[in-house]
């Protein structure tokens, strides 16, 4: 069986970050796998603008952005692997990978990160009644369409879910020459950044119908049409606010869910809230020896952020196989009070400054996050305002954590 | 002329703006930013877009291009016809130029393809 010191499962722009931290923090012996034909994952797709800013300090667009990496990581010679998926991986850190050249093959690593991404929502996740024709698209694979295969899936566009991905479609889509006649989106708050709203939606007089569903989809062959309807607060419909709108394609931008299928299959511990490992301070799972960066850990806003992040999970599988990393010194559970909605790292388990990243579940205005440790206030932080689509954090130093044992971050209206 | 409240686009922070002008004075409030200025006073005076999209390929396919400098916003769907009426000969690298001064902008590639 072959062995590899550190194999990275992914090469979008986690498992890239990863491998070159791994590289800058001492290990040479590593390789990158990757399913694709080519490394970058969803960022080859993701053509508009405004990667890069906290990374670069400069606006990239996503192809841009992956280049950056992909050509660091062949200046430093960091072995990929193409075309290849990995099948299952086990608590012994074995991998089961395939590919159409080696066929099914092992490989022993002493330390694994998996860097897999997320995948979108399907429509079968909503239960949309009506009957199934076809115009119906998940917005990544109208945006692979375009962007990749140059096929335009139609003219007359109704976007279900107001996340980033749905208001860059809204534009992208328009810009082709399609119409787009609503977003709706079910909550009353949009999923996704301020910016996007303005340039993908006003720009061009797109409505966003908030607290909005549909309801219905009609059409034999294909999509004619979809009827929408206005929600209450508890998110049902309102039978006297449907409102019939003809069109023949429906994108679902509804969220995304971490990738996950190896990392349940090795056992490890996962969070039910971010549907991604439970990891500790340098991103490490309750598996020796294994690591998670990126959206497989949970959905960020930002690629930057996934790259910061990707570099904490490098370095952490440097140290480990080179038996730098610390014994366990501590073991403080982080939990939150339902108003934040999770953090990452959820535990920490040794000294030093930890930056935890959380996000809320609804909007609130004039909050004051607090951080304790028991009835003890660590650390407070006030905003104007914190939302659900945008990821925050804080930042807990050595001396702030010495001597706690437990740690809550909640939200104080 | 009058007050407008904008959203900036500048960085995914995306801060409430007020633009208020008094004479040829244009006042900014609610930016963390100097370039949050800078996008309102545009905005108010001529606002701007950096347009992203794709280029046919000789191949039959497409590539990822954008405007290399923002353009007039009123411009976007004429600079869109013209990168539609062009077909990118293969190979292109991130960078390349495929056209020059399309309202005063450059369209690079921002993909490697062949």
């Amino acid at each position: 069986m072959r062995k590899i010191d550190l194999v990275i499962v992914g090469g979008g722009p986690a498992g890239m970050s990863a491998a070159i931290s791994a590289y800058e923090n001492g290990i040479r012996d590593m390789l990158i796998i990757e399913r694709d034909s080519s490394l970058g994952g969803i960022l080859q797709q993701c053509i508009h603008n405004g990667f890069g800013l906290h990374t670069f300090g400069e606006e990239l667009t996503g192809p841009e952005y992956a280049w950056r990496y992909e050509e660091k990581v062949r200046e430093l010679g960091i072995p990929v692997m193409l075309d290849t998926m990995v099948l299952s991986i086990d608590e012994n850190r074995k991998i089961v990978a395939t590919n159409e050249r080696d066929g099914i093959f092992e490989i022993e690593a002493k330390a694994i990160i998996l860097a897999m991404g997320c995948r979108e929502r399907p429509r079968g996740a909503l239960n949309i009644a009506g009957t199934r024709p076809s115009g119906i698209y998940s917005a990544g694979m109208a945006q692979k369409l375009v962007n990749i295969k140059g096929y335009m899936p139609g003219k007359n566009v109704v976007i279900l879910g107001s996340g980033d991905i749905g208001l860059i479609m809204a534009r992208r889509m328009t810009f082709e020459g399609a119409k787009v006649h609503a977003v709706c989106e079910l909550m009353p708050y949009s999923g996704g950044l301020a910016r996007n709203i303005e340039q993908c939606l006003n720009d061009f007089g797109i409505p966003l119908r908030l607290s909005h569903t549909v309801v219905e989809i009609h059409g034999k062959e294909r999509l004619e049409g979809v009827t929408i309807a206005k929600v209450d607060e508890r998110r049902r419909p309102i039978e006297s606010t449907r409102e019939y709108i003809p069109c023949d394609t429906l994108l679902l931008s509804v969220g995304l869910i971490p990738e996950n299928e190896l990392t349940v299959g090795a056992g490890i511990e996962m969070s039910r809230i971010t549907n991604g490992a439970v990891v500790d301070q340098n991103r490490r799972t309750s598996a020796e020896g294994i690591f998670a960066c990126g959206n497989v850990l949970h959905v960020h806003d930002l690629v930057d952020f996934v790259s910061s992040e990707a570099e904490i999970a490098g370095r952490g599988a440097a140290d480990y196989i080179l038996g730098k990393s610390e014994r366990d010194t501590k073991n403080i559970e982080i939990s939150t009070d339902g108003k934040v909605r999770y953090t990452v790292p959820q535990r920490i388990t040794n000294d030093g400054d930890v930056d935890v990243y959380f996000r809320v579940s609804d909007v609130y205005r004039n909050a004051i996050l607090k951080v304790c440790d028991g009835e003890r206030v660590i650390l407070q932080k006030k905003k104007p305002k914190f939302a659900p689509g945008e990821m925050e954090s804080v930042k807990l130093s050595a001396d702030m954590l010495r001597g706690v044992e437990k740690l809550t971050l909640s939200l104080e209206i | 002329m009058d007050k407008r409240e904008l959203t900036c686009i500048i960085c995914p922070r995306g801060c409430q703006l007020s633009a208020e002008a008094s004479g040829e004075e244009i006042t900014v409030s609610g930016n963390l930013c100097p370039r949050g200025k800078t996008y309102a006073i545009n905005e108010c005076t001529n606002p701007v877009r950096t347009v992203t999209t794709t280029a046919r390929t000789s191949d039959g396919g497409v590539v990822a291009v954008k405007t290399a400098s923002p353009i007039p916003k009123d411009k976007m769907a004429e600079c869109m016809a013209i990168i539609n009426s062009c077909v990118v000969k293969l190979p292109v690298r991130v960078g390349d130029v495929i056209l020059r001064d399309v309202f005063g902008a450059e369209i690079v590639a921002t993909q490697n393809k062949g």
